[in-house]
């Protein structure tokens, strides 16, 4: 049986990562479904009157102080999460993986002088740069919140792809292919890649919680993606101010967050889990 | 040596043994119904293939199997009389290290890499008598002296990895004879060595040996070192004892076609051959052995009977057991 | 031993300089206006803020205005602040001890937690404890620290009326209390906040050290341990713990920067007065000099967090003091 599908089926009968697995896909179509499924997050039909009403049938999950339907915010803010938790990961996995496999394969100078570098990378304060940047840039789009975040934290995946890529350059069968006359990227494409894929899916999956939380923390502050668009962190901005009268705009967004997050980290758990067996743990 | 050995008072007397292991193909049993003994100051072989359950018979003895495996009941592993199957927690403690010591396979990761060897070696004396922190370590160093490493006192303050293989495999042996035990359970005690240190090892062991009167069970796949260094052997298959014999035995007359095959596998120089001997197939999966005989389907010689009924250890001259129908209708053997 | 700190040591200073210079650049290069706080941003005509850069030399061509903060850097002169118009140096001195006393005290409690919890569940591993604990950490791990700010003073300040939630101390008491009475005080209010940081972080540290632990106890030299008829005790704390203390110890000291994130959101919930509220209120300002300052800052306690670990780890790994 290949090792894929091996993995497979360890994913399969591992249960809570099932479930993190199914949670993570019905977020994704609620997320997708949004715009359909909920009215609009925008509208405020009555500013006066529907300012901060307790849920309701109209309203399930009530309004906040703009008026605002809570549950269609909360539906649509999962958009947000999504795209940036995501589209952070892959692209930071892509960088980190680039670097890993350049240091990996180079000679030792280049290695040293990379790797350097990213130990350096490493040790700088993500959230502070982070902090210091959006909060000169008014207007960010989310690109440019995926591409910053990705940007400070691709030097994990840098590291383990180049351990990966260390490992396997002596390994036999590479020395088979090289012999049989393979060319450089060739032996990448069919021989490397396969065996770096597992631990990077493992990396960027186990990191779209973090980056979930980092992005929800920037627009808790007003930073990155800003209001009127709705995003959990800044729902709970709003929320904070009338946190003793009306509870359920701060409680609605994060209970969103904390289930997507233990969605992501599940699922993430269970590949990893899955792709690397160990009885024990 | 010739004839049947004088009979002994057994030291070890293991019973029935069964060690099944829970898994999500099943459950398999690693080690199925054995039986095996050992006398005082003697050296026996457990010999067989990876996979055959023989370090696993060692764990069990000394009762450390965890789950998701466990000794099935029915088992019994006596020592001088005692079931230690049958011990409380805090007996079974003061057994192992202390009467019944465990040599591991890869000295590298049998030793704690953060903790000085010299330490190590104390701790096992302090485990089991009551002396002082400098007169453990000070055994320490003389039990290093006695394994035949160099400069000990300096040598007891390093780590594993600062060491050779050889002078791990050394060390461990001196964690394992500190408190002098009675019955050394040597599991593959050379294979992660060279050759030429592999010999120092046994000629190491060997005189300990003498020194202390102590029994050995040396489990290992290669028969060379069983040849010369055992008196006894039981040769193991798929969880059970396929054959027992003197070594002298087992060597001129080999009766079950495992052990045959074994022995056939080795290369000679005095022969000319194009490709070496193996035996064909494989070993089964511990979830799934085969039913009836369990080696029907690699032997040369099955038939139907083979396939339909387990042989039981029948006994073949005195003193001589094989596992094999071949014991009862020598005429049924191929040429 | 000490060429080993030697170097670490190199290395951070290293780092440090990193994070001055990134910094510097990030906030100079991302477009938007800076040191304008967003009203006087709308209402300002052009030629006021073009009077304004003039004044504190933000025309100046970038290099130029590199080299001046490095060279005020290297005196200690952190510059002023836009909006509090004091020395940047004097808020931080008030600010820093606060963030460090609200940071350690988090820090120190979710490790001890986090440790405990994690220990707990790799000796009872598989049973039923294991899973309660880990579904309990792992929801804890998932909760975004702020929010779990706001549930706490929802429910312990309003609801129950326990602890006190905002500020550091109490408003109004001062000077009648002796010194313990005020540090008990203080302490007081540190409750909500520490544990609004340490709970999460705790979380963390209880993960992984299950792994780690259960990693460790099933390496072939703790059933060698075992088979020496050491009492399990021993095995576990002698053995397997100091093998699996490296990898967590390390991990605290990359914790750093997730106190100091979560500083910054948690002392504007409970109103801390240390370094996070500081950063806050300069974020919304668009107070360049604080900025800065608080991101070098807190590159410094970063290195030293990992400088600190690298350290430890290699007092307890032997292997580790002889790599490169």
């Amino acid at each position: 049986m290949s090792p894929w599908r091996a993995a497979a089926r360890r994913f399969r009968r591992n249960r809570p990562a099932v479930l993190g697995a199914v949670l993570v896909a019905a977020l994704a179509l609620a997320a997708l479904g949004a715009p359909l499924l909920a009215p609009d997050p925008l509208a405020q039909p009555d500013p006066v009157r529907l300012q901060d009403r307790p849920p309701s049938a109209a309203h399930l999950l009530g309004t906040d102080p703009y008026s605002r339907d809570v549950l269609s915010r909360t539906l649509n803010g999962a958009r947000v999460s999504l795209l940036v938790g995501v589209g952070a990961a892959l692209l930071a996995v892509t960088l980190g993986t680039g670097v890993g496999l350049a240091a990996g394969l180079a000679g030792r100078r280049t290695d040293e002088v990379l790797m350097r570098g990213v130990d350096v990378a490493l040790a700088l304060p993500r959230i502070v740069l982070l902090l210091a940047v959006f909060a000169v840039w008014d207007q960010a789009p989310a690109s440019a919140v995926v591409a910053l975040i990705a940007a400070t934290g691709w030097f994990q995946a840098s590291r383990i792809v180049r351990a990966a890529v260390l490992s396997l350059r002596e390994a036999d069968f590479v020395s088979a292919a090289r012999a049989l006359g393979a060319t450089k990227p060739a032996i990448v494409r069919r021989h490397l890649l396969p065996h770096v894929a597992a631990p990077v899916i493992v990396s960027a999956s186990l990191d779209v919680g973090n980056i979930i939380l980092l992005e929800a923390g920037l627009s808790y502050l007003g930073l990155g993606v800003r209001p009127p668009t709705p995003t959990w962190g800044n729902m709970i901005m709003d929320g904070k101010d009338v946190l003793f009268s009306a509870p359920w705009v701060a409680l609605a967004p994060g209970c969103a967050l904390v289930l997507t997050v233990v969605a992501f980290n599940l699922a993430g758990d269970g590949l990893r889990d899955a792709f690397d067996p160990r009885m024990a743990a | 040596m010739s004839g049947p050995p004088a009979p002994r008072a057994p030291l070890l007397e293991v019973h029935d043994l069964t060690v099944n292991f829970t898994g999500y193909d099943g459950v398999a049993r690693a080690v199925d119904g054995v039986d095996l003994a050992v006398a005082d100051g003697e050296t026996v072989g457990l010999v067989g293939e990876s996979g055959c359950g023989k370090s696993v018979t060692a764990l069990a003895i000394l009762r450390l199997i965890e789950p998701p495996g466990h000794i099935a009941h029915g088992s019994s592993v006596r020592l001088e009389g005692r079931d230690l199957l049958a011990l409380g927690a805090k007996e079974i403690r003061a057994v192992r290290g202390n009467h019944v010591a465990l040599v591991f396979q890869e000295p590298l990761s049998a030793l704690n890499p953060v903790l000085k060897i010299g330490d190590q070696i104390a701790e096992a004396i302090r485990a089991h008598e009551a002396v002082s922190r400098s007169t453990a370590r000070w055994r320490a160093v003389e039990m290093l002296t006695a394994v035949g490493i160099a400069d000990a006192e300096r040598r007891a303050a390093s780590y594993p990895h600062q060491l050779s293989g050889g002078m791990r495999q050394r060390v461990l042996l001196a964690m394992a004879l500190a408190c002098r035990p009675k019955l050394l359970l040597a599991d593959e005690p050379t294979t992660a060595l060279d050759v030429t240190i592999q010999a120092e090892i046994l000629e190491l062991l060997d005189g300990l040996q003498q020194k202390l009167g102590m029994a050995v069970l040396l489990i290992t796949h290669n028969l060379g070192i069983v040849a010369e260094r055992t008196r006894r052997v039981y040769v193991m298959y798929a969880g059970q004892i396929v054959e027992e014999a003197t070594t002298a035995q087992l060597f001129a007359q080999p009766a079950h076609p495992y052990t045959e095959g074994l022995l056939a596998a080795v290369p000679r120089l005095d022969e000319r051959r194009e490709r070496l001997r193996a035996i064909p197939g494989q070993v089964p999966p511990a979830y799934a052995w085969p039913a009836g005989c369990r080696f029907h389907p690699r032997c040369p010689h099955a038939w139907e009977k083979c396939a339909a009924e387990a042989p039981p250890l029948l006994e073949v001259a005195p003193g001589h057991k094989a596992r094999c129908w071949l014991v009862e209708e020598p005429m049924r053997r191929k040429k | 031993m000490l060429r080993f700190a030697a170097r670490r040591l190199a290395f951070a200073v290293v780092s440090v300089a990193a994070v001055v210079v990134i910094t510097f650049l990030l906030v100079h290069a991302a477009p938007g206006t800076p040191m304008l706080g967003t009203a006087e941003r709308t209402v300002a005509s052009p030629e006021t803020i073009a009077r304004q850069r003039a004044l504190f030399g933000i025309d100046r061509p970038l290099p130029e205005q590199f080299l001046r903060y490095t060279g005020n850097l290297l005196r200690g002169e952190l510059g002023e602040s836009f909006v509090l118009h004091r020395p940047v140096a004097d808020v931080l001195r008030e600010a820093v001890p606060r963030t460090l006393l609200l940071g350690g005290t988090a820090l120190v409690v979710s490790l001890l937690l986090g440790l405990a919890i994690g220990a707990l569940q790799a000796a009872r591993h598989h049973s039923r404890t294991d899973a309660l604990l880990g579904a309990a950490t792992l929801v804890l791990y998932s909760v975004p620290v702020f929010w779990l700010g706001l549930i706490l003073v929802l429910v312990f300040g309003e609801r129950l009326h326990w602890l006190p939630v905002s500020g550091m101390t109490s408003a109004g008491l001062g000077e009648g209390l002796s010194p313990l009475g005020r540090a008990l005080d203080v302490a007081r209010h540190l409750v909500l906040p520490a544990a609004s940081l340490a709970l999460v972080q705790a979380a963390a540290f209880a993960r992984f050290q299950r792994s780690a632990l259960v990693e460790s106890l099933g390496a072939e030299y703790i059933r060698a341990a075992r088979a020496k008829g050491l009492p399990e005790r021993t095995v576990l704390l002698k053995h397997a713990l100091r093998g699996a203390l490296a990898p967590t110890i390390t991990l605290a000291g990359l914790s750093v920067p997730y106190f100091l994130a979560g500083s910054v959101l948690v002392e504007s919930i409970f109103g801390w007065p240390g370094l996070g509220r500081v950063a806050y209120d300069a974020i919304f300002a668009r107070d360049y000099n604080v900025i800065t300052a608080t991101a070098l800052v807190s590159g410094v306690l970063v290195a030293a967090g990992n400088l600190l670990a690298d350290v430890a780890v290699a007092a307890v790994d032997p292997r580790v003091r002889l790599d490169r």
